[in-house]
């Protein structure tokens, strides 16, 4: 029944056919194909429509609702959105999730580049290198979280230990309202090895030929940084940038392990709020109409980012669809 | 993977030594954590915030292992999480590759539409099915059971089978045909030679569902609320649940969890990072 482009039901005698023979047998192996193609993708179509589009238009219909679950959902209109305008704790949660971004973006994009230029020379260890700069990122979820905990505790922690060396008595960072957001941001640099490997991806597909030329022409190496390796790097870049404001926007764990939301509410990532308000409060109505303003937040920057590509975004061989 | 290196850093004579200089120091400060971490976990309770305070643990305390592990029912926590990695490993094995089949090889109207709706789902915030998915599955008794986190693994995976799709195109036609010629119907063309031909990008996956599922920490948290049926990772968390955190059975038991993703990692190192960088060639 799953059949495909079959090259073996030509008939014995092709020169026996005529036109329109071929066409309808064309018109029917093409319906085949197409039929497999469904079939094929049936899978991923049933599950969008099953964990994506249904729950999606749920959640909208909730959003407009007052429901703890226990008691029937009351229609309350628009009253949960104008609420969250007033909600000094969504406000809060905004500013410290953009701020998280705006901070943890650049940093990473900054950093994954250095550390891929640092290894991306053959030399003798390299390998062990960028092993070492990978590597903790397997560390993902409560494990670095926790392993950042105590580096940054204030009384025992290697980091406020090292500084004591040099005679800096270090901040409470965790604990101190000032600086709670800017170590989650400081300990993020461990995890740069992800976006190092997608640079050293993209910085070995840049032919060689490129780099000869310009030497040639006497550009030095700064230069052919400049002129070439960045400009023929920029979808790489893209492609980081995107993901990265994506899942950064969606901050969860390391608040919610190392400080839950607090020293007074200076984490609260807007996540972190939203599975409050439904996890812990039970205010279903409320969190799905917060999920919905965290969406068109994504989705707004999401596409200017892709307009912007047009400015900045090179594609060697013309551009990609 | 072919390796080109910039001559930006073909550094000759000092420049060179400063080179190296660099990357030994920035390895250090990477290392540090994971260093620190395994010295806490050997030192004995009066020595975490001994004055002065030791590099290494004068004598190490290697039942501190043994102690953390059995202070929660980490066997239990380690058995959930593993049926919850491999059951989402088959899962988007499965689905993930017929899939990627289908947008890889087969022609149809409208398949460039689908292409990229599945695509942009990458976009979407979980949060945003977070919720209704926990209403839904409560309401069918699902809560407190692996089904809300493996089941979806069953339909497939945008970035997984985008993964797959460009491994499949890399594939000569050819080989397919003649297996074709020989009688070989869609089905059996994936079986006997796409899938045994893709070997790599299936690892791929199946490394990056494992260490997926292993270090998920939000849906654990919203869909399991029974002790008996925690993972790793939330057991992790009970730790620091306590008012007094014991530091050193902490670090042993993260190390412990992350141990089996280090070793994956050290094994299937080239996969891993090339996998990586596979994944953002080209959107």
């Amino acid at each position: 029944m799953w059949v495909g482009c079959t090259g073996t039901h030509y008939p014995p005698y092709p020169h026996l056919l005529n036109d329109s023979d071929i066409s309808l047998a064309l018109r029917s192996l093409h319906r085949n194909e197409a039929l497999s193609f469904y079939i094929a993708i049936s899978p991923w179509l049933v599950g969008f429509l099953l964990f994506t589009v249904g729950p999606m238009m749920i959640s909208l219909l909730i959003s407009f609702t007052d429901w703890d679950l226990l008691t029937a959902p009351l229609w309350v209109g628009l009253d949960n959105y104008r609420d969250l305008a007033t909600d000094p704790l969504f406000i809060q949660s905004i500013k410290v999730t953009l701020a998280y971004t705006a901070a943890y973006v650049p940093l990473d994009l900054v950093g994954g580049l250095l550390l891929a230029l640092l290894v991306l020379p053959r030399f003798k260890g390299v390998g062990a290198f960028r092993t070492i700069f990978y590597m903790p990122t397997v560390f993902s979820g409560v494990a670095f979280v926790v392993v950042w905990l105590w580096m940054l505790n204030p009384n025992g922690g290697l980091i406020n230990l090292t500084l004591g060396w040099f005679g800096i008595v270090g901040p409470r960072w965790l604990l101190d309202p000032n600086y709670a957001l800017w170590a989650l941001v400081m300990m993020s640099f461990w995890g740069w090895g992800r976006s190092m490997a997608l640079y050293l991806g993209g910085m070995q597909s840049i032919p060689g030929e490129l780099y000869e030329a310009a030497a040639m022409d006497g550009a030095d190496s700064f230069r052919q940084f400049f002129t070439i390796t960045l400009p023929l790097l920029s979808p790489t870049i893209f492609f980081i940038l995107v993901l990265s404001v994506i899942t950064t926007f969606q901050s969860f764990t390391s608040a919610f392990v190392a400080t839950n939301g607090g020293p007074l509410d200076s984490t609260l990532f807007l996540v972190l709020y939203i599975y409050r308000q439904a996890f812990e409060f039970f205010n279903m109505g409320y969190a799905a109409a917060m999920s919905w303003v965290l969406f068109a937040i994504i989705m707004t920057l999401t596409v200017l980012l892709m307009r912007s590509q047009k400015f900045w975004v090179f594609y060697l061989g013309g551009r990609s669809e | 993977m072919k390796e080109y290196s910039t001559p930006i850093l073909q550094l000759h004579g000092w420049r060179r030594n400063l080179r190296i200089l660099l990357i030994a120091a920035v390895a250090v400060l990477f290392l540090a954590p994971a260093l620190w971490m395994i010295s806490s976990s050997l030192k004995p309770d009066y020595e975490i915030f001994a004055t002065p305070p030791t590099l290494w643990p004068i004598s190490p305390r290697w039942q501190n292992y043994s102690e953390a592990l059995t202070s929660l029912p980490f066997g239990r926590f380690a058995i959930n999480t593993m049926i919850i990695a491999l059951g989402s490993i088959v899962g988007h094995l499965l689905s993930c590759s017929i899939v990627a089949y289908g947008f890889a090889r087969l022609q149809a109207p409208g398949k460039g539409f689908f292409f990229i709706l599945m695509l942009s789902t990458l976009m979407l915030p979980y949060p945003v099915t977070m919720v209704p998915l926990f209403i839904i599955y409560s309401k069918l008794g699902l809560i407190n059971s692996f089904t809300p986190l493996i089941l979806p693994t069953f339909f497939g995976n945008a970035l997984y089978i985008f993964l797959l799709r460009q491994s499949f195109k890399q594939i000569p036609l050819d080989l397919e045909d003649a297996a074709r010629m020989d009688g070989a119907g869609t089905f059996q063309v994936l079986m006997n030679v796409i899938l045994p031909l893709s070997r790599p990008a299936l690892a791929i996956v199946a490394i990056f569902t494992f260490q997926a599922a292993w270090n998920d920490f939000l849906g654990p948290l919203i869909f399991l609320h029974n002790q008996s049926l925690y993972t790793l990772q939330l057991g992790l968390s009970l730790f620091r649940g306590a008012y007094n955190v014991q530091w050193a059975y902490l670090m042993a038991a993260s190390l412990v969890v992350t141990l089996p993703v280090i070793a994956i990692f050290f094994f299937a190192q080239k996969s891993f990072i090339e996998g990586v960088g596979f994944t953002g060639t080209k959107i």
